[in-house]
C-alpha cells in the first residue's frame, strides 16, 4: 500500500456507516463542510488518478462482491458467461465492456433484480439467492444509468419515498446529509421535471446514498452527461472512494475508469481480464522507452545491444528509437550513459505509455477477430 | 424481512403526491364522477307523478347503474398505469433494487387508488341521494333509499373497485404501453357490472341473501385476483421484458 492519504485504512462502509459526511468534506462540496477535513483529499478540478490498491478484505476477512462462475442466458442468448472476480471492501472496481456485454445484466443480476443461470454471488456477505434478495437489497444501492426520478415530485420527495422504503429511521437527517453531499439543499423543493440532466443525476447519487450502502452500483452514471456534469459525478465518486466506499461502477469511459477506479475487470460477454490498468498494460504490452537525440546515431546497434533490460530496438521512420524494455526504471539510466558514450546529444528518454484505451481495444479487437474466424 | 406497511405506506403516500400533479390523472378522477352525477341526476329528474312503476324501476336502475361506474371505471384506469408507467419513466429499478416486496409494492399501489376512488364515488353517491331527497318526486325518493338499492351500492362499490384495481395492475404488469394497457383495463372492469346492471333494473331481485351471496363471490374474485397478480409480478420480466 502506498499513499494513506490517497486511500485511507477504514472499516467498510455498511449500513449505518457516514458516506455523506465524507462527501461533503471533498472538492467542490466543501462550501458546505460543518465537519473537520479530510487529511490531503484533493479532488477539486477533478479526481485525481488512482495510484493504489485498497485491501481485499473486510474485518470479517470477506470481500464486499465474490462472484464465481456466474452465467445469465436468455434463451438461448448467453448476457454473461462463467464470470468470476472479487472486490474488496472500499475498493472502487471499474467494470468495462461495449455495449451489450452484459455489464447491466451483471450489475442486476448482482442487485438480485434478476435470477442467474448459474454460477454463484456473495454480496456484502449475503449469498445471492431469490430469499435473501430483500437483505441484499437493504444493504445495496443501484444508481442506475437513466436517473430514474418520480418528475412530477420534489427532490426532497423523491427522496422522502425512497428512505421510507429503505424504512430509515432518521429518514430526515439522512436526506438532509445526502442532498448536502450532492449540493443540491438550495433544490430540495424544486420538481425534479424542472432539473438539468447533470442535477437529475446528483439527485439519483443523493438517493442511492441515503441508506448508506456497502456496495454503491453505478450503472454508466455520466452517460450523456456534459463535460462540466461529468466532472461533477467524477468529483463525488472520487470523494467516496477516498472515504472507503466500496463502488461498483460499469462503465464504457475509459478515462473514467482509469481516473477512478482501483481495478477494472473488461468484460465482452465473458470476462476478459481483471486487474489494476497498469497491470495490464504490462500483461498485454511490451514496455518501450522512447529515445529522441539531436542527430540520428551512426551505428545504433553498437549502443544499444546488450544493454541491461533491452530486449530490441528499431528506429521509427519519424526518427526516435523505440527500445522494447523488460523494466524502464533499470534500463533508462543504461541507455543514458551509452548514448552520452557514444557522443549523441539526448532530447528526450521517456517510457511510452499504453492507456487504458489501449488495453481495452486490444481485447476486443481480438475478440472482434476471433468472431470473424 | 417481512411485510411492512412502512414500505406500502412510502408508495402510498408517493402515489398521492404524483396524482395531484397528474394532470391526466386529476381529469379521470374529475370526468368520470361529473359525468356519472350528472347522468344519474337527469335519469332521476326525468321521473314525474305520472311515470309508470316499470319506467321508474329503468329510470332508477340506470341511474344506481351510473353511480357504479365509477368504482368500476375510474381505478381501471389508473390501475393500468401504474405499473407500466413507472416502466416508461425508469422508475421501476431504483423501487425494485430496494427491500420492498412485490406484495407491499402491489398493495401500496392498490390502495392509492382504491382510497381515493372510494372516496369520490361515495361523495358521489352521497350527492346523488341528496339531490333525490330534495328534487326528485317522492317515489322516485323512496325508490333510491329502497335498502336493498343502497345495500348494493355501499357493498359494491369496493368490491368493484377491487376487480377493477387488481384487473388493472395484472394488465399494466404485462403491457408494454401505457395506452393499451387503460383501454384493456377499461374493457376488463365492465364484466363484474353485468350482474349489478342485473340487480339494478330488478331483473334479478336483489333480496339481502342475493346481495350477500354475490359480494361474497365478489369478495373471493377479488382475493384470487389479488394472489394472482402478486404470483405474475415477476421483477426480472419488469426489468427485462424476459420471464425468469
Amino acid at each position: 500500500m502506498g499513499d494513506d492519504a490517497a486511500m485511507p485504512r477504514r472499516a467498510p462502509s455498511r449500513p449505518g456507516h457516514d458516506v455523506m459526511r465524507s462527501l461533503r468534506s471533498a472538492g467542490a462540496f466543501r462550501q458546505h463542510l460543518e465537519i473537520t477535513p479530510e487529511p490531503a483529499t484533493q479532488v477539486a478540478g477533478g479526481a485525481d488518478p488512482v495510484t493504489d490498491t485498497p485491501p481485499l478484505d473486510g474485518p470479517e476477512g470477506k470481500p464486499a462482491l465474490v462472484v464465481e462462475h456466474l452465467t445469465k442466458r436468455f434463451g438461448d442468448r448467453v448476457a454473461f458467461d462463467d464470470v468470476s472476480f472479487e472486490v474488496g471492501y472500499g475498493e472502487v472496481f471499474g467494470f468495462l465492456g461495449p455495449n451489450g456485454a452484459g455489464k447491466t445484466t451483471t450489475v442486476r443480476t448482482l442487485g438480485t433484480l434478476i435470477a442467474p443461470s448459474s454460477g454463484s454471488a456473495i454480496v456484502a456477505g449475503i449469498p445471492v439467492t431469490a430469499k435473501n434478495g430483500p437483505a441484499i437489497r437493504a444493504r445495496i444501492s443501484l444508481m442506475p444509468e437513466s436517473p430514474g426520478l418520480y418528475l412530477r415530485l420534489t427532490v426532497a420527495e423523491n427522496l422522502k419515498c425512497f428512505a421510507g422504503l429503505y424504512q430509515l429511521a432518521d429518514a430526515r437527517y439522512r436526506i438532509d446529509r445526502a442532498l448536502q453531499a450532492v449540493n443540491l439543499t438550495d433544490r430540495a423543493n424544486d420538481l425534479c421535471g424542472s432539473l438539468s440532466k447533470g442535477l437529475r443525476q446528483r439527485v439519483a447519487l443523493a438517493r442511492a446514498l441515503l441508506n448508506d450502502p456497502a456496495v454503491l452500483f453505478l450503472d454508466e452514471p455520466t452517460s450523456g452527461l456534459d463535460p462540466v456534469a461529468t466532472r461533477e459525478v467524477h468529483d463525488l465518486i472520487a470523494s467516496l472512494r477516498e472515504r472507503g466506499v466500496t463502488i461498483f461502477l460499469t462503465t464504457h469511459r475509459l478515462e473514467e475508469a482509469e481516473r477512478l477506479c482501483h481495478r477494472v475487470a473488461i468484460l465482452n460477454t465473458t470476462l476478459r481480464v481483471v486487474g489494476r490498468p497498469a497491470e495490464l498494460r504490462e500483461q498485454l504490452f511490451t514496455r518501450y522507452l522512447e529515445v529522441r537525440v539531436r542527430a540520428a546515431l551512426g551505428d545504433p546497434g553498437r549502443v544499444f545491444n546488450g544493454l541491461p533490460d533491452v530486449d530490441s530496438w528499431a528506429q521509427e521512420p519519424s526518427g526516435p528509437y523505440r527500445l522494447a524494455v523488460s523494466d524502464p526504471d533499470a534500463a533508462a539510466p543504461a541507455v543514458a550513459r551509452a548514448l552520452v558514450n557514444a557522443g549523441a546529444d539526448i532530447l528526450s528518454i521517456a517510457e511510452s505509455r499504453h492507456s487504458l484505451e489501449d488495453v481495452y481495444l486490444k481485447l476486443v479487437d481480438e475478440d472482434v477477430e476471433a468472431k470473424r474466424r | 424481512m417481512s411485510f411492512s406497511w412502512g414500505r406500502v405506506g412510502a408508495i402510498f403516500r408517493k402515489e398521492l403526491r404524483d396524482y395531484r400533479r397528474n394532470r391526466f390523472v386529476i381529469l379521470t378522477m374529475a370526468f368520470f364522477p361529473l359525468l356519472f352525477v350528472i347522468l344519474p341526476t337527469i335519469q332521476l329528474l326525468l321521473v314525474n307523478a305520472s311515470t309508470s312503476s316499470a319506467k321508474l324501476d329503468s329510470h332508477i336502475g340506470l341511474s344506481l347503474l351510473y353511480m357504479l361506474m365509477i368504482p368500476a371505471m375510474v381505478p381501471s384506469v389508473l390501475a393500468a398505469y401504474c405499473v407500466v408507467g413507472e416502466r416508461e419513466q425508469g422508475t421501476l429499478e431504483p423501487v425494485l433494487i430496494t427491500p420492498i416486496h412485490r406484495e407491499e409494492f402491489l398493495v401500496g399501489k392498490a390502495l392509492a387508488v382504491l382510497v381515493p376512488t372510494l372516496g369520490i364515488a361515495y361523495l358521489v353517491f352521497g350527492i346523488f341521494l341528496g339531490v333525490a331527497a330534495i328534487f326528485a318526486q317522492p317515489g322516485a325518493a323512496s325508490a333510491v333509499f329502497e335498502g336493498s338499492h343502497l345495500l348494493v351500492q355501499l357493498l359494491f362499490t369496493p368490491l368493484l373497485a377491487g376487480w377493477s384495481i387488481w384487473a388493472g395492475i395484472a394488465i399494466s404488469a404485462r403491457s408494454a404501453d401505457v395506452r393499451a394497457a387503460q383501454q384493456l383495463g377499461v374493457l376488463a372492469s365492465l364484466p363484474p357490472l353485468v350482474i349489478v346492471a342485473l340487480m339494478s333494473f330488478n331483473v334479478i331481485v336483489p333480496t339481502l341473501g342475493l346481495v350477500l351471496g354475490l359480494a361474497g363471490a365478489l369478495l373471493l374474485v377479488d382475493a384470487l385476483g389479488w394472489r394472482a397478480v402478486a404470483a405474475m409480478f415477476d421483477r426480472e420480466r419488469l426489468i427485462t421484458g424476459t420471464r425468469s
